[in-house]
């Protein structure tokens, strides 16, 4: 009995010491250095401890407006990214025969390099010496007024920034919900059709209920996705966030690190603790709804 | 309600794009159901009776021929308008609903002048969950309760809208052997209160045979007999329905007919009169041998088997190509377990001849 205790251990031991380095150990340094006041790498000294460093962060204009961007973007691509990718799930899913061709083009975005896509869409949104950009030309052709997407209005700017950010989360979606879908017991759409059940009510009382437990999923990585947005914002804005007013909860605790404005470690980690708890705070509230309208 | 087949076809193109044409899954499927009969549809997998029975839910369109239900052609009618009921292999039950919803479900569709109120729908959900037994379990969803009690809710839930036809695709083939009796009982039972025409797949025989008042079996898309179950067994048209039907199954010889007597390896073992002169398969039902030291047909005995009511003798023949011979005989009569050799005298009606290169059946009077 004593043996065959430690011998599960052992067995657990190598992910338990991988975990430990590199997962709690971290963790725990970044709590405590939020609550140690200026704590500087290079003398590893700090002048005092407290929660100085949060109510510093929360003071912060940028950390706000970062927080602010954070969640604009959380709140508009999550549901309208999860909704398309629902709807051209199921249009592919009723399409059988070129389901594969559009299949692949539905994924090529998941592929194909952030940074690149951002310059593609620089192509598109952003007007230069030469041209307005794509998108500006299709506006004034309809008659518009052109608008500078890129260093323009804060509107047009997270315009962009969701419509980029739905794009590049779009595929992995679809895939998700494509093969949910393919694993509905297709008898359960033929009792169905026997019984005479409308399309509406079989989408709302079959199909949605038996592919729950994926959109569920598929909602919580997606929250906890956007609000670790980043990369994405500066493929397109470039790194100098702040002055572009599109930072976000990561750009700023980057910033704070790294940027030649940063060498701020306990301010980063201060702002890092509180993305941490945002986060946790949602799943936990979206673990609970799921919990009581997923069916197991 | 008479359900009619009329050269009822079913062909998909040739998955295999080299050999091309076409694939027959029924072919020529011609049959009148009798009102409130229950009808099984027998046959190995692959043979089309799952395809027939989704050609008369709707769910597959025919390629060829009509389909009535009393006189209304319902060929061209999508499923929902037909008035079926089908139970499917693997129940497909919502499984995220509870019983009492899953039965309510079908009645919930209805619209316009067939809308029921939520009394009418309760009171007619109660009613198929008491006729299958299981009002008890309302509240359960379908994956806490037993195949049986899925098979029932599933059978509630095609019956709760008073179908003109209840089918059956496989309905016990998911449920353990004790199980299967029961609910074959069942169905026959429920059968037999609603009336309802029933029209019941399945690849058991035994199954077939025991709830059935006519049995169809089929092979590779085509219909071989269509009768009651012990005509079936007793008088099959061919050699696969022989081999088919019954357990232990008939056992096979190489034959041959010279003068009107049949011989099994050289032995002349039966009259057979009215039969010209040729190389036969004969099938021979276990029942068929009784052991007799004047018999004419000899085997070695390789060992008996005794079960109580009945024994088996497991025999071997040269002539035999159905493997071993199994002969049952009643256990009244006492065999020496020991003997090397046996001597059986036939009982001409449980012997069939068959031909040789149709295996078409031969008749032959006694």
């Amino acid at each position: 009995m004593g043996k065959s205790k430690y011998k599960g251990w052992l067995y657990l031991l190598p992910a338990i010491v991988f975990l430990a380095v590199f997962m709690v150990y971290p963790l725990v340094d970044v709590l405590v250095y939020s609550a140690e006041e200026g704590y500087s790498f290079a003398s590893q000294t700090y002048t005092g401890t407290g929660l100085f460093n949060y109510s510093y962060v929360l003071h912060d204009p940028y950390f706000l407006q970062a927080v602010k961007n954070t969640f604009l973007i959380v709140i508009i691509t999550v549901p309208l990214s999860t909704g398309f990718a629902l709807l051209i799930s199921l249009a592919l899913t009723s399409i059988p025969k070129l389901k594969n061709l559009f299949q692949t083009i539905y994924f090529l975005p998941y592929v194909t390099n952030t940074l690149a896509v951002g310059l593609v869409f620089m192509i598109l949104f952003k007007p230069t010496f030469y041209t307005d950009g794509m998108v500006n030309l299709l506006i004034k052709f309809f008659g518009g007024q052109a608008v500078d997407f890129i260093e323009g209005p804060y509107w047009a700017k997270m315009f962009v920034m969701c419509f980029y950010t739905i794009w590049v989360v779009l595929p992995f979606k679809i895939l998700i919900l494509t093969s949910a879908l393919a694993s509905v017991d297709q008898n359960l759409y033929n009792a169905a059709k026997i019984d005479g059940t409308s399309k509406s009510r079989t989408f709302f009382r079959i199909t949605l209920p038996m592919i729950s437990p994926m959109l569920f999923y598929l909602i919580i990585t997606g929250f906890i996705g956007a609000f670790k947005a980043y990369s994405d914002e500066v493929a397109l804005f470039g790194t100098n966030l702040n002055v572009a007013g599109m930072n976000t909860i990561v750009g700023y605790v980057y910033d704070m690190l790294y940027s030649s404005g940063g060498g701020y470690p306990s301010y980063a980690s201060a702002a890092a603790i509180m993305l941490f708890v945002i986060v946790l705070t949602i799943t936990c509230i979206n673990l609970m709804v799921s919990r009581r309208s997923v069916h197991y | 309600m008479k359900v009619v087949l009329e050269h009822l076809t079913k062909r998909y193109p040739n998955r295999n794009k080299k050999e091309g044409g076409e694939v027959v899954a029924v072919g020529d499927f011609t049959f009148e159901i009798p009102d409130g009969k229950l009808v099984g549809l027998l046959g190995p997998s692959g043979c089309g009776k799952s395809t027939t029975l989704n050609m008369i839910s709707g769910l597959t369109e025919p390629t060829e021929g009509k389909i009535f239900f009393g006189d209304d052609d319902v060929t061209k009618l999508p499923p929902e308008n037909r008035g079926v009921g089908l139970v499917f292999q693997n129940y497909a039950l919502y499984p995220h609903l509870t019983v009492m919803k899953n039965i309510l479900f079908p009645l919930q569709n209805l619209k316009g002048p067939d809308k029921l109120t939520k009394e009418e729908m309760n009171a007619r959900a109660l009613e198929a969950a008491r006729l299958v037994q299981i009002e008890a379990l309302l509240d359960r969803k379908p994956s806490e309760m037993s195949g049986g009690q899925q098979q029932r809710v599933a059978i509630a839930r095609a019956l709760v809208k008073m179908p003109r036809v209840l089918l059956l695709d496989e309905p016990l083939s998911n449920l353990d052997a004790r199980l299967r009796l029961q609910t074959r009982e069942e169905i026959r039972r429920i059968q037999r209160e609603t009336g309802i025409t029933t029209v019941f797949v399945t690849h058991d025989q035994e199954e077939a045979m025991s709830i059935s008042d006519v049995i169809v079996v089929m092979k590779e898309g085509y219909v071989q007999q269509i009768d009651e179950p012990q005509n079936v067994y007793d008088d099959p048209v061919n050699l696969f329905v022989a081999k088919f039907l019954g357990t232990p199954a008939i056992n096979v010889f190489e034959g041959h007919v010279a003068a009107e007597q049949l011989y099994i390896g050289g032995e002349p073992v039966l009259r057979v009169t009215g039969v010209p002169d040729q190389d036969v398969y004969v099938g021979i039902r276990p029942e068929g041998f009784v052991p007799d030291e004047k018999g004419n047909f000899g085997c070695g005995v390789s060992r008996v088997e005794v079960m109580g009511r009945d024994t088996s003798i497991i025999a071997e023949n040269s002539a035999c190509i159905s493997g071993q011979i199994r002969a049952i005989i009643s256990s009244v009569r006492k065999i020496d377990k020991n003997a090397a050799s046996v001597r059986f005298s036939l009982l001409p009606e449980k012997v069939h001849l068959f031909s040789k290169e149709t295996e078409e059946r031969i008749r032959f009077r006694e």
